[in-house]
């Protein structure tokens, strides 16, 4: 009699995957808020890639698939804060030359720094350009051209 | 107004896995038609409100943050197929404003934009019976014509699924110009106050009767 009582109880999770299926949702939360934090760190920089596939969901996936799911974001979120630190330290080194060539323009003929190189937003960008043109060159006298906003839209 | 809220039933297997899921609706009597003014003026001053600068930080905030993870756990790809608040914040930036459809449709913009929380409506005469979450059973249809593949987690009444969480509404069971009652129904997942899923209820039933 309760053998036939227990068939007719729809399966369920398994009770000893319960628990590792619990931890690998609190997984892929703390990942998922690990690439949101990233993402608006981020900004205003592209060409960064956030996606991680889905599971042609929504559905219940099982343990091997929360489990490579877990994986995937792990390694995009290792992969994003890699890409974002080595920005960043490009983005410093930028910043640097600005303020050398602020200082002294004459070492650093024609050379063009953008907001884009120093991930800020807008067009603006520091140029080394002779003062009068020819005569400028010639004479050597150079200095820091900094231009205004973003070209109007045609 | 009055506004009366009932918990949906959720499905054992789906309960177990994620305990404070649940569903929210409400009957409404309402019928659709054309937004009056003060609705599309409502829209214009949330379409004020959302920069480019909330928008980039909204998948930090505690509400929309959650629907992202729980779309993460359920196998979605929210980078992808965004979440509904994430989706009205992306049209609100593609097109400098939310554009008036019919009444019932910006009564769930102005809901999912102001709370957060995903919102659908139902045309409540379709519906039979108690609506609730469950998974999918095998050969299950939704509008009558795709093919639900197993275990995937449907909105369904005691017949048949009438939507995909955080998806597509079915044809058999949404909205439709003949419609004389709705019901609206809103998703709680973890990390969801029950009190923001009250309130995307309330502000979509009070845009779609009007205030009184």
């Amino acid at each position: 009699m309760l053998q036939e009582h227990a068939r007719l109880i729809p399966q369920r999770t398994l009770p000893d995957e319960r628990a590792a299926r619990r931890s690998l949702l609190d997984q892929i939360a703390r990942l998922e808020q690990d690439l949101s934090q990233l993402f608006c760190s981020m900004w205003p920089r592209k060409d960064f890639t956030f996606s991680v596939e889905g599971r042609g969901g929504p559905r219940l996936l099982s343990l091997g698939e929360l489990e490579g799911l877990r994986d995937e974001l792990a390694a995009r979120v290792q992969h994003v804060r890699r890409t974002l630190s080595d920005r960043t330290y490009s983005e410093e080194q930028y910043r640097r030359l600005i303020e050398e060539m602020m200082l002294d323009p004459d070492s650093h003929k024609w050379r063009r720094v953008s907001n884009e190189d120093i991930g800020e937003p807008g067009c603006r960008h520091w140029h080394v350009r002779p003062r009068w043109s020819f005569i400028g060159m010639l004479m050597g006298w150079w200095r820091v051209v900094v231009s205004s906003g973003c070209p109007l839209a045609t | 107004m009055e506004l009366e809220l009932a918990e949906g039933w959720v499905e054992g297997e789906l309960a177990e896995e994620f305990p404070q899921l649940g569903l929210v609706h409400a009957p409404l009597a309402a019928r659709p038609g054309r937004s009056p003014l003060e609705v599309k003026q409502r829209l214009r001053q949330l379409a004020n409100r959302y920069t480019g600068g909330h928008v980039i930080h909204m998948r930090q905030d505690a509400v929309p943050w959650a629907y992202r993870v729980f779309a993460r756990q359920v196998g979605i790809d929210p980078d992808t197929d965004r979440t509904p608040v994430e989706a009205i914040a992306l049209e609100r930036l593609r097109h400098g404003g939310f554009r008036s459809r019919n009444v019932v449709d910006d009564a769930l913009t102005i809901a999912i934009a102001e709370t957060g929380v995903p919102v659908i409506a139902l045309d409540a005469d379709r519906v039979e019976g108690e609506l609730g979450l469950r998974l999918s059973r095998p050969g299950e249809r939704l509008s009558d014509a795709r093919l639900l593949t197993e275990r995937q987690i449907v909105m369904a009444d005691d017949r048949q699924p009438v939507a995909m969480v955080l998806g597509e509404v079915s044809h058999t069971a949404g909205v439709t110009p003949e419609t004389e009652h709705m019901t609206l129904c809103a998703l709680r997942v973890k990390g969801v106050p029950p009190i923001a899923v009250e309130e995307a209820l309330w502000t979509a039933a009070e845009v779609l009767v009007g205030p009184d």
